[in-house]
C-alpha cells in the first residue's frame, strides 16, 4: 500500500454529519430514524423528560453566563450546544455507575443529581466542587485536560475485581484532550486490562481556538481501532442517538468485552469560557450552520409533530426553567465567602503537624487585628 | 531478628502489606515475573497472583493515573517507578491530581497510594538513573515524602506508608539496597517509630549532621572519623521530608550550635535550603556558625566516571564540619 492510497482509505476529519458512519436517530428537522445496531428503547414520557432536561440545562447555563457577566462568578464554561451529548449519555447510566467529568459537564452533573448551585460554587471560587463525588457518583471536575481519563480506567479496573458487580465507568473528554498523552495511555491501559469503561469524547470542533483538524487527521472515533476496541461516531446533537449508543456501549463494557469509544460529533456554540472571544478564530457562518442542528429544537419539533406533547407541556417546562434560574441566581448571590482558615482543611487525610502550626500562626495573625 | 539487605527488607515489608490487607496491590514496570529491576518485589507475583502484583504497560503517567482511580474505588496501590529519572512523565498526575484530590473534594475522597522511587547515585549508571528529585515532591502540599536509610527502617516505613491514608512518595536509597542490617521482623507495626518522625541515629554535642536516604551512612561514617579526632557529631536521619519533624532537629541544633546538611541533590534550592532557613529562624541565638550544606553542584547529574566528584563523601562532610568551627 502506498502512502497515497493509505490517505484515501480514511475519511476527512471534518466529515461530520454527512459521514455515513454517523449514528442518528433524530434528524435536525425532528424526523425519527432507526439504526440496526442502536435501537431506541424509550417510551414517550421518557422523551418528554429528555426534553425537559435539555431545556433546564440550557436555562441553567444561560443564567450562569449572566451571573458571570454581572461579576457573581469568576468564570463560566458554557455547555451551550453540547446539551444532547451530555444528557443523552448520562441518562443511560445507572445510579451506581461512576462518571468522570472535565469542567464543562454541567449536563452530566445535572443527570447525576448534583444541585446546580454546587457547580456554581466552583466557578464563584468558593471551593473546587461542592458535591460529594461518592454520593453522586460524579468525580470532581478536572481542569487539566485528559488527566482524569486514567482515573476512570483505574476505577474501572478496581470494579473489575468486585464479584457480581457489573457497574461501569464513563469518562468525558474532548477533541483537544484526545491529543494528550494521558488519554492515549488511558486507551492502552483500558485495552490491556479489558476495563469496563466508556470513553465519551465530545468532539465540539474547537479546543479553545484550535480546530479539530489540528488534533487528528482521521475521525477521532477511528482511533479506537488502533487500540483494539470499538469506536462509534454519534450525532452529538441528537439526544436519542446519544442515549441509545451510550446504552449499547455500557452493555458492551458491562458484559466484559472491554472498553468502548463514543465520539459525539457536536459543536461548542458558545465561547470556550466567558474569558474567550471566538470571533478571533472562527466565522459566524459556522455557528449559523450549527444552529440549524440545535439539540433542543429537533426534540421539540419531534414531540410537537408526533403529538407527544402539547403547548401546555412546553409552557410548563419553560415555567420550571425560569423558576430554576431564579433559584440558582438567589443561591449564587447569597453564597458567603468561606472562612479564611478553611483553606487549611483537607490537605492531608492523616494530618500534618507542620501544617497545623502554619494554621495556628495565621489564626494568631488574623486575631491580632481584632485585638488592636 | 534477622540480618537483611535493604532491598530484601523492603520485599518482606511489601509481603507483610499484601498479607495484612487484601486492598493492597503492587503495580509497575517489571514488578511481576522479574521481581523488579532491583528485585524488590521478587516472588510477590508468584505468591499473590497477577491481580495483586501487576506488570503494567510501559507508561509512568498511566501507572500513577490508573492507580489513583483504583485508590478512589478503595484499593491501596503501591506503584514502583523504576528509576528516579523516570518519574517525570508521571509528575503531572502526582502534582496536579494525586496531591490535590483530597483537597479538591473537601476531604470526601482519599487517595492512599504509595509511589516507590529508587533514588540517588553511586552505582555507575547511565543518565537518568542517579537523580535525587525529592525536593520537587516535598515542595508539593498534599504529598507525604519520606526516605529510608537502612534495612530496619525500610521494612517498617514501607508498611507504614501503605497504611497511611495520604499519598506517600517513598524514596529508596538504591546504592544501599545491598547493605545489610538487623531487622526486627516480629515487632508490631502499631508500636513502631512513627513514619513522619526524624531519628537521632548517633548522639553528639559538638555539631549536628542532618541527612536522609543514602547520605545517612555517609554522615555516620563521618561522625565515626571525627570521633577519632575528639569531635562529637550528632547525626539525625531526617526520614520524613514532608511533613518535617522539625522539633527533633531544632532541639539538637539548639544544643550543638552547629549544623551541616548533607544530600546528593544540588544544593541550590535543595532540601537543605529549607532546613537551613528554618534552623536560622528558630535557633538564631543558639547558632555558633551558619548552617552549611554539602550536596551536588548546579549541574545535571554527571557521567558515572565523574560521579565521585559530584557526590557528597566523608571528606566533604568533615571539611564542612571543620568550617563550622572557623566562625
Amino acid at each position: 500500500m502506498t502512502v497515497d492510497s493509505l490517505h484515501h482509505t480514511v475519511a476527512p476529519a471534518d466529515a461530520g454529519p454527512a459521514d455515513p458512519a454517523l449514528v442518528q436517530l433524530l434528524t435536525p428537522e425532528g424526523q425519527r430514524r432507526e439504526h440496526p445496531n442502536f435501537p431506541l428503547l424509550l417510551d414517550d414520557a421518557a422523551i418528554r423528560d429528555l426534553y425537559r432536561d435539555l431545556v433546564l440545562l440550557r436555562r441553567f447555563d444561560t443564567e450562569a453566563t449572566a451571573l458571570q457577566r454581572q461579576g457573581e462568578l469568576g468564570i463560566w464554561a458554557q455547555v451551550l450546544g453540547q446539551e444532547a451529548a451530555q444528557i443523552g449519555s448520562a441518562r443511560a447510566l445507572r445510579p451506581t455507575d461512576m462518571a468522570f467529568p472535565t469542567y464543562r459537564e454541567h449536563g452530566v452533573a445535572w443527570c447525576r443529581g448534583v444541585p446546580p448551585e454546587k457547580i456554581l460554587e466552583l466557578f464563584r471560587g468558593i471551593n473546587f466542587g461542592g458535591w460529594n463525588p461518592l454520593e453522586f457518583r460524579l468525580a470532581p471536575y478536572t481542569i487539566v485536560i485528559g488527566a482524569h481519563t486514567l482515573h476512570a480506567v483505574g476505577y474501572a479496573m478496581a470494579l473489575q475485581r468486585e464479584p457480581h458487580n457489573d457497574d461501569a465507568v464513563i469518562v468525558y473528554f474532548g477533541d483537544g484532550a484526545a491529543s494528550e498523552g494521558d488519554v492515549n495511555e488511558a486507551f492502552v491501559f483500558a485495552a490491556s486490562y479489558n476495563a469496563p469503561v466508556v470513553f465519551f469524547l465530545q468532539n465540539n470542533q474547537w479546543a479553545i481556538s484550535v480546530p479539530e483538524s489540528r488534533q487528528s487527521r482521521i475521525p477521532l472515533y477511528q482511533r479506537a481501532k488502533g487500540f483494539g476496541f470499538p469506536g462509534v461516531r454519534v450525532d452529538g446533537n441528537d439526544v436519542l442517538a446519544c442515549l441509545a449508543v451510550t446504552d449499547a456501549a455500557l452493555q458492551h463494557v458491562r458484559s466484559g468485552q472491554g472498553p468502548f469509544l463514543i465520539e459525539a460529533f457536536t459543536y461548542r456554540m458558545g465561547a470556550h469560557t466567558t474569558s474567550d472571544d471566538p470571533t478571533r478564530y472562527r466565522l459566524a457562518d459556522e455557528l449559523e450552520k450549527w444552529k440549524l442542528r440545535d439539540p433542543i429544537e429537533r426534540v421539540k419539533a419531534y414531540l410537537s409533530r408526533s403529538g407527544l406533547a402539547d403547548a401546555e407541556f412546553f409552557a410548563s417546562v419553560d415555567v420550571e426553567a425560569e423558576a430554576l434560574a431564579d433559584r440558582i441566581r438567589s443561591a449564587c448571590v447569597s453564597m458567603p465567602d468561606p472562612d479564611p482558615l478553611a483553606m487549611f482543611d483537607h490537605v492531608y487525610a492523616d494530618g500534618s503537624p507542620m501544617l497545623d502550626a502554619e494554621r495556628r500562626s495565621y489564626a494568631e495573625y488574623l486575631a491580632s487585628f481584632g485585638e488592636a | 531478628m534477622a540480618t537483611l539487605a535493604l532491598a530484601r527488607a523492603l520485599n518482606l515489608g511489601l509481603r507483610r502489606a499484601l498479607e495484612s490487607d487484601p486492598r493492597v496491590v503492587i503495580m509497575g514496570e517489571d514488578v511481576g515475573k522479574l521481581g523488579g529491576v532491583f528485585r524488590v518485589t521478587d516472588g510477590l507475583q508468584r505468591d499473590f497472583g497477577e491481580d495483586r502484583v501487576m506488570d503494567t504497560p510501559l507508561a509512568e503517567s498511566g501507572i500513577v493515573g490508573t492507580a489513583i482511580g483504583m485508590a478512589l474505588r478503595g484499593l491501596r496501590p503501591i506503584c514502583e517507578i523504576q528509576f528516579d529519572g523516570f518519574v517525570f512523565p508521571a509528575y503531572d498526575q502526582i502534582v496536579n491530581q494525586l496531591a490535590k484530590l483530597h483537597y479538591r473534594s473537601r476531604g470526601t475522597l482519599t487517595v492512599p497510594l504509595v509511589i516507590r522511587i529508587p533514588f540517588g547515585g553511586g552505582i555507575g549508571a547511565v543518565e537518568h538513573h542517579s537523580e535525587s528529585p525529592e525536593a520537587l515532591f516535598a515542595h508539593i502540599p498534599g504529598l507525604k515524602v519520606v526516605a529510608c536509610g537502612n534495612a530496619a527502617d525500610a521494612y517498617t516505613m514501607i508498611q507504614q506508608a501503605v497504611a497511611c491514608d495520604d499519598p506517600v512518595i517513598f524514596f529508596e536509597p538504591k546504592r544501599r539496597y545491598w547493605e545489610r542490617a538487623e531487622v526486627d521482623t516480629d515487632a508490631p507495626l502499631d508500636q513502631a517509630f512513627p513514619l513522619t518522625a526524624a531519628r537521632v541515629v548517633r548522639e553528639g554535642r559538638d555539631v549536628t549532621l542532618l541527612a536522609y536516604g543514602p547520605s545517612v551512612k555517609l554522615a555516620l561514617d563521618a561522625a565515626a572519623a571525627a570521633a577519632e579526632e575528639g569531635r562529637e557529631i550528632e547525626v539525625i536521619d531526617v526520614r520524613s521530608l514532608s511533613p518535617l519533624d522539625f522539633h527533633t532537629i531544632s532541639s539538637s541544633v539548639s544544643r550543638t550550635g552547629r549544623c551541616v546538611v548533607v544530600h546528593e541533590a544540588p544544593v541550590f534550592l535543595g532540601f537543605g535550603a529549607e532546613l537551613a532557613a528554618r534552623i536560622t529562624e528558630s535557633c538564631f541565638y543558639r547558632l555558633e556558625a551558619p548552617v552549611l550544606r554539602v550536596g551536588g553542584f548546579s549541574i545535571p547529574y554527571p557521567p558515572s566516571r565523574l560521579e565521585e566528584h559530584y557526590l557528597p563523601d566523608v571528606d566533604k562532610i568533615l571539611d564542612a564540619v571543620d568550617r563550622t568551627f572557623s566562625y
